[in-house]
């Protein structure tokens, strides 16, 4: 490898200083992984000497982050190196705000379902929240993958924000989805 | 009645069930990989105490944090529990948070709303 190849060690390592990135996973996701990812997380936020309220919401929003990764990784032919498989994870800061990032390919046919459960959750205020999370709890079941669904719900009651989520086209057969939580480090807009 | 034990780890919580010394709790983190399967044996021993001939429960809830799969079997866990009590016994739920863990305080009282279980809530 040539010295100018290496360059990109340099990059990455600046574009994650400069974009205030506190943590980047990717790769396979399991429950011995997200244990590994929340404990390093959590280390990270104890270290700025980050508010415990804060601390939690932020936790809280990771772990339903990679749980949904993990249950919704699809068994595929291809390696965890393939675009088709693996899946990302971040934390940052911008502006006065936590970040949470993450990254995954999914079957095209689940996009349209998934999408509109993110623009119903979108179009409802704190009260609206609530009263959908009520809804699922008392009349929705776990799931074959053991998830309840209300993860994406809880995340966006704990943001008090809008989730925000784009969906970038793989190829013929895949997509992939990104989704971003925001927790605010103000805490008079909790 | 059997007694359960566990001890809590980094993704279940610790859960001690015991009818003889009347002590019953679940406290800790709960983010389960396999939450329907972990809280098997507790929701299994609940449907048990409700014919057991005890009067009365207070069944403690100290929890630090759970995710939205245990906040489904909590759910079921207070639900066996609101059974016992139409079964003829004495039931409260004593709902734990931090001073300054206002989710979790809002937690337990939307938990309070969902069953007809008297709640009383305090903080550690």
């Amino acid at each position: 490898m040539s010295k100018q190849d290496m360059r990109y060690i340099f990059d990455l390592h600046k574009l994650m200083i400069e974009r205030k990135i506190i943590l980047v996973y990717e790769g396979e996701f399991t429950q011995e992984i997200t244990k590994s990812v929340l404990s390093m997380a959590e280390r990270n936020l104890e270290s700025f000497g980050e508010e415990e309220s804060i601390k939690r919401k932020v936790f809280n929003v990771m772990v339903e982050c990679l749980q949904n990764i993990c249950k919704h990784t699809e068994d595929t032919q291809f390696s965890f190196s393939d675009l088709r498989t693996g899946a990302v994870f971040m934390i940052g800061l911008e502006f006065n705000e936590y970040i949470i990032i993450s990254g995954n390919p999914m079957s095209n046919e689940f996009v349209p379902n998934l999408e509109s459960k993110l623009e119903k959750i979108n179009s409802l205020d704190k009260d609206g929240l609530k009263a959908l999370y009520k809804e699922i709890i008392t009349t929705g079941s776990i799931s074959d993958k053991g998830g309840a669904g209300l993860g994406f719900v809880d995340m966006a009651r704990k943001s008090g924000q809008k989730l925000e989520f784009s969906f970038e086209p793989i190829d013929d057969n895949y997509t992939f989805f990104s989704l971003k939580t925001k927790i605010s480090r103000e805490k008079a807009l909790l | 009645m059997d007694k359960i034990f566990l001890e809590g780890t980094e993704d279940t919580p610790k859960i001690m069930l015991n009818a003889d010394s009347g002590i019953y709790e679940i406290s800790g983190r709960s983010l389960p990989e396999d939450s329907a399967e972990f809280y098997k044996p507790v929701l299994n021993w609940l449907e048990g105490l409700k014919t057991s001939g005890i009067k009365s429960v207070d069944f403690e809830f100290k929890l630090e944090y759970f995710n939205t799969a245990s906040s489904k079997l909590i759910l079921d866990v207070l639900t066996k529990l609101e059974n016992c009590k139409e079964a003829g016994m004495e039931v409260r739920i004593l709902w734990f948070h931090r001073d300054d863990d206002e989710d979790m305080q809002e937690a337990g009282e939307e938990f309070s709303e969902l069953v007809e279980v008297p709640f009383e809530f305090r903080t550690y």
